[in-house]
């Protein structure tokens, strides 16, 4: 009996890889008519729009910060998805505009911001949004807690700050003209203290529950100030484990997944269509220049021609994807600057003839820690040790779990090399430049230029908003010319939507806009 | 009652010493989950704050009496990759993870008993039944898991692979999960409680007695019955709470393949993390279940078998 | 007794052939096994590949002999540990009996109650995870209890045998005893042991490189490439299939002769 039930389930598992091979062999084109065991339950599409929940299930890759306030959160997958529950006094549009959310509207000349507060903006607890909640959560990231930096070292600027009960009036201490960005931070009632574990913002959507490593739960909220969402409910799910994301999607357990790969992508069937952005992440090879070699310019110099960004994007990506050359991407526009894209073209003798050059004619070993839920990164690293055999570079990849990468190698700074994508928390230059200041508490590469420093100084005091641009670029140049990373690409962002779903809303920065989702038909 | 007492003090004693050693092992190596936890914003004041609010600065034993203390009065302490009590992470998990034990140790029972009861001293297709017993062994459940999750999840829909059903509002379709991550789990170890089983009840059956008892015209299968199983039981029950740590460890993995948010799952997931305080809670709770279900076997196996009941009669 | 022989040698053969390979695997491969686009992506099995390729295009056949060899050499790591460390344990306690005896067949019970991948997972935490020595360490201590008990038993049925108080009597010193006299007769008990031993070992590494704790890419283990494989069920199932299959038949084909190697013995004592 049990050799029957063990052969019958050999059998039967082969047979159905076979089709199930075949089937996935050929996305896309075939037409409407699916198989007839896709017109499950699970399928919105194969049934009126009533009958089915008003609600979706998001697969999302990794867990999220330990503290769900959004003033602390870190990671940019927490930010990513809290952009649904918070909104600061202004927020982006997907066209990379600022618009009035929790203000009504603002006057700007540069050095003095007015705004105004908008009338009958309430928090998901019921209660209206006062002046006073707006004072205080730009307070909570100016100022420091205990002699410590503030947490957003750029609110700094702010010379003075006065209010009545519907106008706030905010001073520089110079004219800035990407200050702006900066107040999309979330606007938090003052009177509550429970943002760690059950954030309370005025985002269209709010938060219900969450269970750690498996769930969070958002719904609308009725009370939206603007237009409200479509969908009465969201579930994110967490499927940490690459492997599991496609048989989810397959099954119907998850109706949306975005920052899929093209492996994956290539293997959905006709239930979902594919969307595509771009990730807005600066993907690149991070060198800790405190560790030897890379303390190194040639050797860092080396790397980047040793590694041939366009067959990263061939092998690994089905060509999707933009390379960069230093840490900005294109859909930052004038800050971009392409001539930098390909200053290090591949070329494997030079990358030799460097490394000779410093003292390592036969290579050297190193260790590149990836961390283990973002396939990309995964993939990205295993065809950059390939790459680098030919250089005589010996690397090996170490996968570490998301927590343990944000402790070791971003706040601990314990690594020799790491692929990951960092992404801009405003949709400034600032916001992806800053970083490598020397002194920043981010610099999480030990990059040290004084002449980067100078520039950035420059920059932020700038009135001019061309000057200032000249500056950026400028910090970027001298990124590139000192390798202080081996950049690689914007990501492009793949996101497999269940047939049935629309509106999904790409932005030039990382966040995942379910506002607009919603049911056809 | 003297052989219960002394069953349940050894089990404590076990679980005292294991989490101890857990204990110990994890504090060795913890020194930075002060570190972890402030991250960019760590300054020597506030890490040395933050290693007396957590009370990292005394000394072991006290630490260890601490944790113990906290652990009988319900309390596990703080993870540090969640900032949430360890206790309300694991409770909704806990469930999953024992339910899907029971379930896989029922099925092995259910399968195994009778499989190897009914083989034992049939001679027929020996050959190709201890190959198929060898390649039941040899068949890991996460194998198993990829393939059922495949042919009855993605193909025939029977469940939905990726998507455990809340117990509460779906309450067969998470039995149905579960019996699936179950029969991953369980192939294995089926194979090899039925082979147990055959070569135990076939030694008994090779006994003088037994064959003086067919011999005298007794009906085989009363033989069988009456006097076999009963000898032979008690090794197959010690040999079943041994499967039980088995099964608690196959859960491991077998969570991971299924996406079944249990113990196994945030174990691992915590293991990578360095989330030493939920490790350690969830090792001595597994730990704990283990011992329970060798206690367990162990009185079975003394009712069962009448040479320990005249021992205790004596 | 044909019957008898019959595991044994298809056993035998079926090891051979699977260990043939994996030598193989150590010296040639057909395709660099690290080797990006040795092929199309996504190819199925075919002449040029016999298992297809992945993702990357990479030789599918060619990346599992070399994981089948990362796997087995690392079960064989953790056996030796483990056997080598529980054999002396085993030894002394038997042969000499006492406290310490007592104590650590307690020490024993404590462990072998226990979960061994659980506890494996505890040691590979405090080693730290993604590291092969580390995974074998861990295993390997995680073994050595068993054999600890299996040899124990073994060592002290043969101490009062005979033959062995009589070389006690002719003046042998307690170490030939033991290594001349006894560790040979122990054999019969000791190789299925083995055989076991290296069976659970494999799975053992298969499960945590499954995990994600032990071997990590490019060196895959098939426990590693496994899960991968899982990520790629829809487009390359021979991935997953063939994977699987080679853990499947390297498993069995060391069971069949540990069962071999038991008939056998049960035939001879």
């Amino acid at each position: 009996m049990k050799r029957k039930l063990l052969e019958v389930l050999l059998l039967l598992g082969l047979l159905s890889a076979a089709l199930c091979g075949c089937g996935g062999g050929s996305t896309g084109k075939t037409a409407e008519a699916g198989p007839a065991d896709s017109a499950g339950t699970q399928d919105p599409a194969a049934q009126p729009a009533a009958d089915h929940p008003n609600a979706i299930t998001v697969g999302i890759a990794q867990d999220l910060d330990e503290s769900l306030d959004p003033h602390l959160a870190v990671a940019a997958g927490t930010k990513e998805i809290m952009f649904n529950v918070f909104e600061g006094l202004v927020k982006p549009t997907p066209d990379g505009d600022l618009v009035p959310a929790v203000a009504s509207e603002f006057t700007s000349d540069g050095t003095t911001y007015t705004f105004t507060l908008r009338q009958g903006v309430k928090f998901h607890n019921g209660d209206a949004v006062e002046m006073r909640d707006v004072v205080y959560s730009i307070n909570r990231n100016r100022l420091a807690e205990d002699g410590g930096e503030p947490l957003i070292p750029a609110l700094s600027a702010i010379k003075s700050m006065t209010a009545d009960d519907t106008t706030l009036t905010i001073t520089l201490d110079q004219a800035n003209t990407e200050f702006l960005a900066y107040l999309t931070l979330a606007i938090l009632p003052e009177d509550y203290d429970g943002q760690d574990t059950a954030p309370v913002g005025t985002g269209p959507f709010k938060f219900v529950s969450r269970a750690a490593q498996d769930n969070i739960v958002l719904e609308r909220f009725e009370d939206y100030w603007g237009e409200p969402a479509y969908l009465d409910k969201v579930t994110f799910k967490i499927i940490e484990n690459a492997d599991s994301i496609l048989m989810s999607l397959q099954s119907g357990a998850v109706d949306l997944f975005a920052h899929l790969t093209s492996t994956q992508v290539a293997q959905l069937g006709d239930d979902f269509n594919i969307e595509e952005g771009t990730m807005n992440l600066v993907q690149a090879m991070y060198l800790n220049h405190a560790e030897k070699p890379f303390d190194d310019v040639r050797v860092r110099q080396a790397l980047c021609h040793a590694v041939d960004r366009q067959q990263i994007l061939d092998l690994a990506f089905d060509g999707y994807g933009s390379l960069i050359g230093s840490s900005m991407y294109p859909a930052f526009g004038k800050y971009f600057d392409d001539s930098l894209t390909n200053h290090y073209p591949h070329d494997v003798e030079k990358a030799r003839a460097l490394l000779a050059d410093a003292g390592y004619p036969d290579g050297f070993a190193m260790t590149i820690t990836v961390p283990s839920n973002y396939q990309p990164h995964i993939d990205t690293a295993q065809v950059i040790v390939e790459q680098l055999k030919e250089a005589g570079i010996t690397a090996e990849i170490q996968l570490v779990e998301w927590g343990s990468w944000l402790s070791d190698v971003y706040a601990g700074r314990q690594y020799q090399a790491t692929v990951v994508g960092v992404d801009a928390s405003t949709m400034t230059a600032r916001a992806l430049l800053e970083r490598f200041t020397s002194t920043a508490g981010n610099n999480f590469i030990n990059y040290n230029s004084p002449l980067y420093d100078s520039l950035f100084v420059k920059a932020t005091s700038s009135a001019g908003e061309a000057a200032q641009t000249e500056f950026y670029k400028e910090m970027e140049a001298d990124l590139t010319k000192n390798a202080a990373n081996v950049y690689i690409q914007d990501l492009a962002d793949l996101v497999a939507v269940r047939k049935g779903l629309t509106g999904v809303r790409f932005y030039p920065i990382y966040v995942l806009d379910l506002a607009g989702v919603r049911y056809t038909a | 009652m003297n052989y219960l007492l002394k069953r349940v003090l050894a089990g404590l004693a076990t679980m005292l010493a294991v989490s101890f050693f857990t204990f110990a092992a994890f504090s060795l190596i913890s020194g930075d989950t002060a570190t972890a936890m402030l991250g960019t914003s760590a300054t020597p004041e506030r890490l040395a704050a933050l290693r007396a609010e957590l009370g990292l600065d005394r000394p072991l034993p006290v630490r260890y009496g601490a944790w113990l203390a906290g652990f009988f009065t319900g309390d596990l302490g703080v993870s540090t990759s969640y900032s949430q009590p360890v206790r309300d992470l694991l409770a909704p998990k806990i469930a999953l993870t024992l339910g899907l034990s029971l379930v896989s140790f029922a099925l092995i029972t259910a399968v195994s008993i009778p499989l190897g009861v009914f083989t034992a001293g049939r001679r027929r297709f020996e050959g190709a039944r201890t190959v198929l017993n060898q390649l039941g062994m040899a068949v890991p459940p996460f194998f198993t898991g990829i393939l059922l999750s495949w042919f009855f999840g993605v193909g025939l829909k029977w469940f939905t692979p990726g998507q455990f059903p809340d117990a509460k509002q779906d309450f067969a379709g998470a039995a149905v999960y579960l019996l699936f991550a179950a029969i991953a789990l369980s192939i294995p170890r089926i194979a090899m409680t039925a082979r147990m089983l055959r070569s135990t009840v076939q030694e008994e059956l090779g006994k003088d007695y037994v064959r003086t008892a067919i011999a005298r015209g007794n009906d085989r299968g009363q033989v069988l019955r009456r006097h076999v199983l009963k000898n032979a039981l008690p090794p197959v029950v010690a040999f079943l709470a041994q499967t039980m740590a088995e099964i608690v460890a196959g859960s491991i993995v077998v969570e991971q393949v299924f996406v079944i948010p249990g113990l196994g799952q945030m174990l691992v997931s915590s293991i990578s993390n360095r989330d030493y305080p939920v490790v350690q809670a969830i090792v001595v709770i597994l730990a704990l279940w283990v011992v329970l279900a060798g206690t367990a076997a162990d009185l079975i196996s003394q009712r069962i078998d009448p040479r320990l009941r005249l021992g205790g009669a004596a | 007794m044909k019957r008898r022989n019959g595991f044994l040698t298809a056993g035998l053969v079926l090891t051979g052939l699977v260990a043939a390979l994996i030598l193989l695997g150590a010296f040639w491969t057909p395709y660099d096994p690290n080797a990006m686009a040795a092929g199309p992506k996504f190819d199925s099995p075919s002449p040029a590949h016999w298992m297809g390729t992945d993702n990357f295009g990479r030789d599918i056949f060619s990346r599992v002999l070399q994981g089948a060899g990362a796997t087995a050499s690392i079960a064989l790591a953790t056996l030796f540990i483990g056997a080598a460390g529980g054999c002396l344990a085993g030894a002394l306690t038997g042969y000499f009996g006492g406290a310490a005896d007592e104590l650590l067949m307690r020490l024993n019970d404590v462990l072998t109650a226990f979960p061994s991948i659980l506890l494996a997972l505890v040691v590979i935490s405090v080693l730290g995870p993604g590291k092969k020595i580390n995974v074998i360490l861990a295993l390997g201590l995680v073994f050595i209890p068993s054999f600890a008990r299996v040899s124990r038993t073994a060592f002290a049925s043969l101490r009062d045998v005979n033959y062995i108080q009589s070389a006690r009597l002719m003046g042998a010193s307690n170490l030939r005893i033991l290594a001349v006299h006894m560790l040979p007769n122990t054999a019969p008990v000791l190789l299925p042991a083995l055989t076991i031993g290296f069976n659970n070992a494999v799975l053992a590494e298969a499960s945590m490189s499954f995990l994600g704790i032990g071997v990590t890419p490019p060196d895959a283990s098939l426990g590693y490439m496994l899960s991968e494989a899982q990520g790629m069920l829809f487009a390359a199932p021979w991935y997953a299939a063939g994977t699987g299959l080679v853990i499947v038949a390297m498993v069995f084909s060391v069971g069949l002769l540990g069962e071999g190697l038991r008939r056998r013995d049960k035939g001879v004592l």
